[in-house]
């Protein structure tokens, strides 16, 4: 096994043990990079030099002190949405394509400050919109299944990263099920934590009652420790929240797990070969003694149409920032007066779904129409929000497929935006209700992976891994 | 009919005849779609803005970290389209 094949947890052992070191483990990566990114093209920038350097200063670190944790001297890729200070963070849009972060995302000071090596930013739809990273102002990324086929999006650069052993393990960010679908697509285990679990400061917005950065990886037990380093509450972001001590520390005992799947996730739609797998996985708990039971979700039909009137106007409002004044593209030295910036740099700048995005928030918060569309989507937003609570009610943890098919072509969806759309219809109400949910392999059709999506419930991350750890070790 | 010309401007967008067109097909055809929600009937039930409970969280009156690295107000100012010393260039605003 090459080094850049390492999981988190058999890179960490080597390193504890000085079967290897850092500097070794992150130039292996990097020539994977080399020979491989030409084809899969997941990185949007790189960073040898700096991460380097900082591999260099753990391998020291670690001859004088023993006490270095799981994370140390680990190679990570960054998707290109969450600000890393100094390098650039475009998130694949032109209107940012040459700002450099003047900070460091409270993610990332995390990562750091465990010793984490950053490698580089990796490619996704424009300003995390999208499904396929064909949004991406500069080029999609492929899948490394099959080069014929998208990744997912939109942290696709993220996952296929992780799948092509470009890195070790990655971060991403969700907003409708933009981990989880690449991670399915590419056959890697991908996080949506609660809503507030992880701090969502220096993460460029998107949506801001709806965005989670979470980590992409290559087992569940790497989730975890990605999980663990960075969740928890910061000031800087005063919509997070701590994980309470109490759930922190409930004991998992399979035999005691109630799972529900929804019959509404399992309809029509549903590629069958999809169906299938997903529920032989559900099977393979249930021979572990978990109690399997069908229940209802019934505003899951109106998932997808709440998130697509919520995510956009919260959308058209946190993109109002890119003015062309404070940073990126401007048409400052061609424009007459004011609204002439405004107006040619937003133009030219966006790409063609932020800007349809932004027009149809503009448009649901507009006089006349807040009511019509923004205030009855919240509405059903809270009917969506107590139907998981319901549910959770009569069990632990809810099962269902992440995304309908396997990944796709390239060019099939991308010239109807509601086909398009219609990939995230079993992801967008885990972010409309806040709870957390995890995207895990669980077989493959035609050798595509396919993806398994267990959700808990608010806060129930320990319960997510407890089970998906318990169906990794038996596969 | 959605304005889609009053709309741009709101959204502070230039706009081409033909993109004009365009959205106008496209925005009309995802409008269609989430009509599907006047199916619920809403009336007693609550909006939710954001999920987790927190009401009103308000932070000391000190300035963070961020605010007071002179570093960071030079990186910042670096990424500007437009400057004057230590200040951002605009457009007159005030006539």
């Amino acid at each position: 096994m090459r080094l850049n094949e390492l999981t988190i947890a058999q890179a960490a052992r080597g390193l504890k043990r000085k079967e290897l070191s850092s500097v070794e483990l992150t130039q292996t990566v990097f020539e994977q990079i080399k020979k491989r990114d030409l084809k899969v093209k997941a990185f949007l920038s790189l960073d040898e030099k700096g991460a380097l350097s900082s591999a260099k200063e753990i391998d020291e670190k670690r001859a004088h002190e023993d006490i270095l944790g799981g994370l140390a001297g680990i190679p990570v890729a960054i998707k290109d949405n969450i600000l890393v200070r100094g390098l650039k963070c475009s998130a694949a849009s032109k209107i940012l394509e040459n700002y450099v972060a003047p900070y460091d995302a409270t993610v990332i000071s995390k990562l750091k400050e465990a010793g984490a090596v950053i490698i580089g930013k990796t490619n996704m739809d424009e300003f995390a919109m999208g499904s396929s990273t064909e949004n991406s102002a500069f080029f999609a990324t492929k899948n490394p299944y099959d080069l014929q086929r998208v990744p997912g999006g939109s942290s696709g650069g993220s996952a296929a990263a992780v799948a092509a052993n470009e890195t070790i393990y990655a971060l991403g960010s969700d907003t409708g099920g933009s981990i989880r679908q690449p991670a399915s697509f590419c056959g890697v285990v991908g996080l949506k934590p609660t809503y507030g679990a992880v701090s969502r400061f220096g993460l460029m917005a998107m949506a801001s009652s709806l965005d989670q950065i979470g980590p992409i990886t290559k087992t569940v037990g790497d989730c975890q420790t990605v999980f663990d380093a960075i969740n928890g509450k910061d000031k800087l972001d005063s919509t997070s929240v701590d994980l309470k001590k109490e759930i922190r520390n409930t004991k998992f005992e399979i035999k005691n797990l109630r799972i529900g799947m929804p019959k509404e996730y399992f309809a029509q739609g549903l590629d069958e070969h999809v169906d299938k797998l997903v529920k032989e996985a559900i099977k393979k708990l249930e021979n572990l003694g978990a109690r399997v039971k069908e229940i209802n979700l019934p505003y899951s039909e109106y998932a997808l149409a709440c998130y697509y009137i919520i995510m956009p106007s919260e959308v058209s409002a946190n993109l109002a920032r890119y003015d062309g004044i404070k940073y990126g593209y401007s048409e400052f030295d061609k424009a007459g007066d004011l609204m002439e910036v405004y107006l040619g740099s937003r133009h030219h700048g966006f790409g063609a779904e932020p800007r349809r995005r932004i027009m149809l928030g503009t448009y649901t918060l507009s006089a006349g129409y807040y009511d019509a569309y923004y205030l009855k989507a919240q509405k059903v937003r809270t009917l969506i929000e107590q139907d998981f609570e319901k549910a959770f009610k009569e069990v632990d943890v809810i099962m269902t497929p992440v995304s309908p098919t396997p990944a796709f072509k390239f060019g099939e969806k991308i010239d109807d935006p509601l086909k398009m759309y219609l990939s995230d219809i079993y992801t967008v109400s885990i972010n409309l209700a806040g709870v957390p949910a995890l995207s895990m392999p669980c077989g493959r059709v035609d050798g595509l992976p396919v993806g398994l999506q267990i959700v808990g419930p608010q806060m129930g991350e320990p319960l997510i891994f407890g089970t998906a750890l318990a169906l990794e070790q038996n596969s | 009919m959605i304005d889609v010309k009053h709309i741009a401007k709101l959204a502070r967008f230039g706009l081409t005849e033909k993109e004009e067109e365009k959205f106008k097909k496209e925005l009309s055809a995802i409008l269609d779609f989430v009509a599907k929600l006047n199916e619920i009937d809403t009336k007693n039930i609550e909006p939710t803005a954001q999920v987790t409970g927190t009401i009103n969280v308000f932070g000391n009156d000190e300035t963070n970290l961020i605010c007071e690295d002179k570093q960071i107000k030079e990186d910042i100012l670096k990424n500007a389209p437009a400057k004057e010393g230590r200040y951002f260039k605009v457009k007159r605003v005030l006539e």
